[in-house]
Formats: structure tokens, C-alpha cells, sequence
């Protein structure tokens, strides 16, 4: 009797989206810093529910700077999307084009930050309020600036090489960890600005 | 079909490639280097060993120190460092890494892949592991060691109290083990959901992978809260932010709160494991497939949900609103349930099967005597009343004793036993294995029942000694005498793994005519795990599959290709090429450990060191082969390239 066989010489030597292992690795990265996230936020909310004033103390933080940048990180959703529609095409040059563009904006989003934490009106240790407000703005800007100079490693490479057909999948996961750190500014940005302002 | 791939020389021919492909290369750095499953599992696992045994010698010194009243063999502030770190390198350098070691080292094997999807990743979280505990002890060593308890509540370990650098090894500790677990987690679950053999639906899957994967969930949505906790407390102390300092608005209960919603799931995800080494040990020692499959995987998962929802149960002494103390009470009795469930389950197994009473199926057995005892009494502290009248007594400390040493150490110390043939080759003694077991049976019920009765008469945790009038010393001799019996057990099950490494008798592929893949290659495994590769058709496939059953070829032999497979059915999907063994992941856990240290020190550490670690890690992801891109641009312009509508 012979043994019957599965040959999986032909399948192809990589996938896009949920087929690769890396999509699962990037979602898992996600909701583990999504967490993370959720957590900072609750604390917040939590120590603002301690307070009977809020923000106790202090002007709410200037809506300028944080409005500009949250027009900035949407707006860069739209070369995140090219980049990533150009690798799901295999199309290189496209790659390359759309990556820089999100490196421009990655780094005017990174430049804003700077002045965004120079109009907080609080220093982290004036008080509890303070304290978490840095944190919460300080962990948004640890995630933009990883995801800038992971983003800036993945364009240096699709320019230089050595590259094989997979390194597309990278280039869409990438996309993909971008939205999310975009995304979550949204819920921030509303509390950091808005809570004081509301309350 | 017939296949070439078969032939038996040409087989033997594609064996002895694979073995150079996917073996470790010689010398120190290619140690250094190794990402094979096998290796870093066994390394989790012995080097959680080697905390548990520093961790015991702490516990033997605290119960000489309590065996009798106004003892002096230890000063109020060593036993203070004692109890903490004990119980800190219990949960977090025993407790979860020696599972996590397990999990690494069986999953691959049980699902039928040839390696841990993202096996550098692996390596980093072992490094990071190794050198969070060595950071500890040799803080410890320094007259550094943390000395507020495993939980580190502010404000006792807040800048107020909590002076010098104790409170910060704790927390940053804390940094180093959480960030190996969730690494660890990651490889773990995608390896269950992408890696299986074809046919291995998810209805298939051994439940040891099932217990990992919950357990892998889990550590992603619970060691986040301790993570960000520990790292407020950090800034607390060297920044002087304000989370935990009612003065300025901040509050130490958001600790407790952020504390436990990690610290209850910790349990689960220390216990879950256990539970999933229950199954295939019953399987194979009843000589029959589990009772309710379906149940036993839909509580694990059950397990898992309610586990996130209980963690006020620590808190109900601070005072909070009693509505949400029903709330928590309430859902602490509803976690009895699906555990229940799985009991009643394994007893079917066991009262249907065909029992072979070898030590793994003991230390089972042992498990539902001393689990039991621990569920029974969490049962009754989930009751706010009687909760507050043995917070912070003995009681307590005999309840986590005997949930986590029965529901975790006792299938652990079974599983081990269980496995041991398959890593290493050789059986252990039995005669030395049944006595070992028994020995640690008493002796453990020696040493925590008469905690129980100490906690009822008043006896509260964490005092160094007490007065002789109080009536407390018998008690305490006892159990320090039954610490003295663990101690033998453990050493008898120490030598049994040493003897036997060179004089057991070798075990051969499927020493227990057991029924999972992993007892289907030879032990202990080759680099590649599988050539074929293997399918399943059901459950237990050594023991039911046809003898027609197809096998898995055309992976390439001279690069470390995987089967990737879908996830719900495990139909083959596509091949992916894993990376070569490299030392990169060992220079950025290095680079990483001067980070965490530097910055309990000055805050500016997190700018400079993060330098080095952004440096060793584009070393580690760059990849080393490959085209230049106008030659990949023309090959895709000459249309050469993966049809898209294959890989999108």
C-alpha cells in the first residue's frame, strides 16, 4: 500500500492580510498596546472621577497645536493607504513613493507633538492631573515615534535592499500598525482637550 | 498518488539535510544564536526551575524562622525581602515563564508544525526572562531586594515609605517578565492558529494547545495593566508624577484596581496550563479519548472571560460600594463553574477508562484532592463577609497555596514526568517517581492544611514572629516539619531526572502508547520535528487515524520552509520561509536590560538607552538575501512573479 501525500510544492511562498502569519503577529502587537491604551485612558477617567474639579488647578491644555495634529495623522491615512493598496500590487516604485510621502508626514506629526506637550499648561508632577496627562500624550508620542523610525528602517530597505516579494507583507502590515496608532489619537486627543473643557 | 519523497533513501537523504538546515550551529555563539522551540522551551523551563528552587530556600528559611515563637534565626527586614521576593519569583519567574517553557516547547510538537512561528521573537523573550531574574537576585544579593510584598501596594512602596531602590528592582522586574510573557504569548497563539497540521480543524486540537492558547490570550489583555501600574509607580518615585498620592489627587486604590485586573487573570493563566496537561495524561493513562471534548475547551475559554471579571475579590477589605461588591461576589462563585465542569469531566474519564496508576496519572490524582480543598475555600472567601474576617491571615495564604501548588505545580510535576521521555529520550524510575509523589503529598498537606486553622485562630500574614502565648507554635512547627518533607520530595524528583538522563531506560517514539502527534516522532525530536509532515483526521490521531492517512511533502530541505495552514480548518494555505538562527535577538535583550536598569536610576536612560536597543534590533530585523530592488521591479515587470490572485 502506498501512503497518500499532500504536496505543498506549489502553494505560494507568501500571503497577504489574515493568510500570513504576520497580519496575526501585528493584530496581536495591537491589542496588546490597544490595552495599554484602554488602561491609561481608564486611569484617567478614574483619577478625574477623584477630582471635583477638573482640570483642578489649571487652563485646559491649548486646542491649537492638538487640533492641527490630529488633522496631520488623519490626513496621512491617505499615503498609508496608497503605500499599502501599492504593495497588495507588488508595485515597488508605488511603494517607494508612498512610503517617503508618510515619512514627511510621520515627521511634521512627530514636530507638532513637540508644541502640543509646550501648551499642556500642567507639568506631570504639579498634580494628579498632570501627572496623567503627560503620560496619556507621552505614550501616544513613544507610538508615533516607534512607528516612525520602524517605518522610516521598512522605507530605507524597500530603496536599498535586498528585497524579495515578500517584504510586500510587511509594507501592508505596516499600514495596518499606522492606522491603529492614528486611531487611537482620536480618543485621546478628545480627552486630553475636551475633558477639561466639558467638565 | 505515490510519491517520490518517500522513497526510504531518499527520505533518509532529505532528513539528513534538514538536519543541517534547521540544527544549531556549533560553539558558543551558536548557542547564543539558537531559536529551535525545543531548546528555548527547555531552557524556560529549566531556568524557571532554578528560580523555584532559590525561591524555596527562601520558603525553607521563613519556615524555620516561624517554627517557633520569638525566633531570631531571621531580622524583620530579611524576612520582609523573604516573603516578597518568594512570592514575586514564584508568579513571575516560576509560576508563568515555567508554563510559557511547556507551551513552547509542546505546542509546535502537538499541532504537527516544524518550529514556533517567530522563533526570534521566542529567543528575545527567553533572554529577556533570564535577565529580568538574574537582575533580581542580584539586586537581593545587594541588600536591594524588594520588601513590600508581591503586590507592592502604594503607599508603603511609594516614594513616601518606600525609600532607597527596593520598590523600583520590584517594579521594574515586573518590565522584564511581562514583556517576555507577552512575547512568548504572540508566538504561542499564532503558531496554534496558523501552524497546524492540515485536518487538525480547531475541533481537533489537543487540549494542552487549547489551555495555551486561552492562556496566550489571556497574558495580552492582563500583563498590559501591570505594565502600565508599575511603570506609574516608577515615574511616582523618580519623577514625581502624582497617580498614587491622595495629596494631589491621585489615589492608591487606582494601583489595587490596575494591580488585579492583571493579577487575577495571573492566576488563570498560571492554572490553565495545568488544566490542559490534566487532559492528555487522563487520555492516556484511562486509556481513552476525554469525556466532552467541547466542554472542556469551551470552559478553558469560559475560564478565561469570567477570569477578567473577579478582581475586586482582593479588594473588598478597601471599602468600596457594596453593590459593586455583589457584583464581584457574585461572579468569584460563577467561576466555580466551568472549572467544575471540566472536573466532572475528567472523573467520567476516569471512572470509564482503564486506569494504570503510573506517577503522572498520581500527581493528577493529587490535584483533585488538594484543588478541591483550594476551590472550596476560594468559594468561601468570594463571600464578602466571611472575606473580610480572614483577609490577611493565614487562611489566605493556605488558600493560594493549595489552588496554585495543586492546580498548577502538582499537573506541572505530573506533565513533567509525563513529557520527560519525549525530551529527553530515557524513562524515569517509577519506584523513585510513586515515592517522590507520595512524600510531597504529605508533606504538602503537613505544611499548608494547619495554615488554614492558624488563619482562623488569628494568625496574620506577613509577621516575622509572634509571641508564645498565643498559642500559635505547634501549628507552625508542623508545617515547617511538613516544608522539610517537601524539600525531600523535590529532591527525590531531582535526582530521578538526573539518574535517568544517562541510566533510564530509553523511551523510543511512544513510550505510553499515548495518542497526540508529538508521540509520533522520534524522542527526543529532530531539529525539523517532522519530515513528512504530518495530517490528522480526529482527536487522538495516533490512535485512531487510518493507515492511509497522507502525509505533508514538498517543504525545501536547504531553507527552514513552514507549512502555513487557515485557521478554522487547517487546509494548507502557503509556505513560509522562517529565518536562520542569529544572535541579534541575545544583543537586543543586552540592550534592553541597560534600558530597564538605567531608568529606575535616571530618567534620561530612556533616551540613550533607547539608542542601542533601536540599533541591535535593525540589525536583527534586516534581512540578509534577496534582490536589489531595480532587479526585483524588472522581475516583476517581466510579469515573473506570484500570480496576485494567489496571495491575496
Amino acid at each position: 500500500m502506498t501512503t497518500p501525500v499532500i504536496n505543498v510544492a506549489p502553494l505560494p511562498r507568501f500571503a497577504f492580510h489574515h493568510r500570513s502569519v504576520l497580519w496575526w503577529a501585528t493584530m496581536g502587537l495591537i491589542a496588546i498596546e490597544g490595552t495599554m491604551f484602554a488602561l491609561v485612558i481608564v486611569s484617567y477617567l478614574y483619577i478625574k472621577g477623584r477630582n471635583p474639579h477638573w482640570a483642578p488647578g489649571f487652563f485646559p491644555p491649548r486646542l491649537r497645536w492638538g487640533t492641527l495634529n490630529t488633522v496631520i495623522l488623519l490626513a496621512s491615512c491617505v499615503p498609508n493607504q496608497f503605500a499599502k493598496k501599492a504593495a497588495e500590487k507588488l508595485d515597488l516604485p508605488g511603494v517607494q513613493v508612498w512610503m517617503v510621502v508618510c515619512m514627511v508626514f510621520a515627521t511634521a506629526f512627530n514636530v507638532v507633538r513637540i508644541f502640543e506637550f509646550r501648551n499642556l499648561n500642567v507639568w506631570w508632577d504639579s498634580n494628579a492631573y498632570g501627572s496623567v496627562v503627560w503620560t496619556l500624550l507621552g505614550f501616544h508620542t513613544t507610538h508615533i515615534v516607534t512607528d516612525f523610525l520602524d517605518s522610516l528602517v521598512l522605507t530605507v530597505l524597500m530603496f536599498i535592499g535586498p528585497l524579495e516579494e515578500k517584504r510586500f507583507v510587511d509594507v501592508s502590515e505596516n499600514a495596518m500598525y499606522w492606522y491603529f496608532v492614528v486611531l487611537t489619537w482620536l480618543p485621546i486627543y478628545a480627552l486630553i482637550y475636551f475633558a477639561p473643557r466639558v467638565a | 498518488m505515490t510519491s517520490p519523497h518517500l522513497e526510504p533513501h531518499l527520505l533518509e537523504a532529505e532528513r539528513r539535510q534538514l538536519e543541517l538546515t534547521w540544527g544549531r550551529r556549533p560553539g558558543l555563539f551558536g548557542w547564543l544564536a539558537d531559536t529551535n522551540h525545543k531548546s528555548l522551551g527547555l531552557r524556560f523551563i529549566f531556568t524557571a526551575f532554578f528560580f523555584f528552587f532559590l525561591a524555596g530556600l527562601l520558603a525553607a528559611a521563613m519556615r524555620i524562622q516561624l517554627a517557633v515563637p520569638n525566633n531570631t534565626f531571621l531580622s524583620a527586614d530579611l524576612y520582609n525581602q523573604f516573603f516578597t521576593i518568594h512570592g514575586t519569583t514564584m508568579m513571575f519567574l516560576f509560576g508563568v515563564p515555567v508554563m510559557l517553557g511547556m507551551g513552547i516547547y509542546l505546542v509546535p510538537l502537538e499541532v504537527g508544525a516544524r518550529a514556533i512561528a517567530f522563533p526570534r521573537l521566542c529567543a528575545f523573550g527567553y533572554w529577556m526572562f533570564l535577565f529580568g531574574g538574574l537582575f533580581l537576585y542580584t539586586m537581593f544579593a545587594l541588600n536591594v531586594g524588594p520588601d513590600v510584598g508581591w503586590f507592592s501596594y502604594p503607599p508603603l512602596a511609594g516614594p513616601e515609605y518606600g525609600y532607597g531602590k527596593r520598590a523600583d528592582v520590584w517594579a521594574q522586574l515586573i518590565t522584564f517578565s511581562e514583556l517576555s510573557s507577552l512575547v512568548v504569548a504572540i508566538c504561542i497563539g499564532v503558531t496554534f492558529l496558523k501552524m497546524r497540521a492540515p485536518g487538525m480543524s480547531l475541533n481537533r486540537v489537543p487540549l494542552f494547545s487549547w489551555a495555551m492558547l486561552v492562556v496566550s490570550v489571556m497574558i495580552i489583555f492582563a500583563m498590559p495593566a501591570v505594565m502600565i501600574s508599575s511603570t506609574c509607580l516608577i515615574m511616582d518615585r523618580l519623577v514625581s508624577t502624582h497617580f498614587y498620592n491622595q495629596a494631589e489627587g491621585g489615589d492608591p486604590i487606582l494601583w489595587q484596581h490596575l494591580f488585579w485586573f492583571f493579577g487575577h487573570p495571573e492566576v488563570y493563566i498560571i492554572f490553565l496550563p495545568g488544566v490542559g496537561m490534566i487532559s492528555p495524561i487522563i487520555t492516556t493513562f484511562a486509556r481513552r479519548p476525554v469525556h466532552g471534548y467541547l466542554v472542556m475547551v469551551l470552559s478553558q475559554i469560559a475560564t478565561a472571560f469570567i477570569g477578567f471579571g473577579v478582581w475586586v475579590h482582593h479588594m473588598f477589605a478597601t471599602g468600596l460600594p457594596q453593590l459593586g461588591q455583589s457584583f464581584f461576589s457574585a461572579s468569584s462563585m460563577m467561576i466555580v463553574v466551568p472549572t467544575a465542569l471540566q472536573l466532572f469531566c475528567w472523573i467520567a474519564t476516569l471512572w470509564t477508562g482503564r486506569l494504570h496508576f503510573k506517577p503522572p496519572l498520581l500527581y493528577i490524582l493529587g490535584f483533585f484532592f488538594i484543588f478541591v480543598i483550594g476551590g472550596l475555600t476560594g468559594v468561601m472567601m468570594a463571600s464578602v463577609p466571611l472575606d473580610l474576617q480572614i483577609h490577611d491571615t493565614f487562611f489566605i495564604v493556605a488558600h493560594f497555596h493549595y489552588v496554585l501548588i495543586g492546580g498548577a505545580v502538582f499537573p506541572l510535576l505530573g506533565g513533567l514526568y509525563y513529557w520527560y521521555p519525549k525530551m529527553f529520550g530515557r524513562m524515569l524510575n517509577d519506584t523513585v517517581g510513586t515515592i517522590g509523589f507520595w512524600v510531597l503529598f504529605i508533606g504538602f498537606n503537613m505544611t499548608f492544611f494547619p495554615m488554614h486553622i492558624l488563619g482562623l485562630m488569628g494568625m496574620p500574614r506577613r509577621i516575622y514572629t509572634y509571641p508564645p502565648e498565643l498559642g500559635w507554635g505547634g501549628l507552625n512547627m508542623l508545617a515547617t516539619l511538613g516544608a522539610g518533607l517537601i524539600a525531600v520530595s523535590l529532591t527525590l524528583y531531582l535526582i530521578n531526572i538526573l539518574v535517568s538522563l544517562r541510566s533510564g531506560r530509553v523511551a523510543g517514539p511512544n513510550p505510553w502508547a499515548a495518542s497526540t502527534l508529538e508521540w509520533s516522532t522520534s524522542s527526543p525530536p529532530p531539529p525539523y520535528n517532522y519530515e513528512p509532515g504530518p495530517t490528522v483526521s480526529g482527536h487522538e490521531p495516533l490512535w485512531e487515524g487510518p493507515p492511509d492517512q497522507p502525509v505533508v511533502v514538498g517543504l525545501a530541505t536547504h531553507k527552514r520552509e513552514v507549512l502555513i495552514t487557515h485557521v478554522l480548518d487547517a487546509e494548507p494555505d502557503h509556505v513560509t520561509e522562517f529565518p536562520t538562527d542569529s544572535v541579534w535577538p541575545f544583543w537586543t535583550a543586552i540592550a534592553t536590560t541597560i534600558f530597564f536598569i538605567g531608568s529606575i536610576f535616571t530618567p534620561w536612560a530612556v533616551i540613550y538607552g533607547a539608542i542601542p536597543v533601536f540599533v541591535t534590533m535593525v540589525a536583527w530585523f534586516w534581512p540578509r538575501k534577496g534582490l536589489s530592488p531595480g532587479e526585483l521591479r524588472r522581475r516583476i515587470e517581466r510579469g515573473e512573479h506570484t500570480p496576485l490572485e494567489q496571495v491575496l
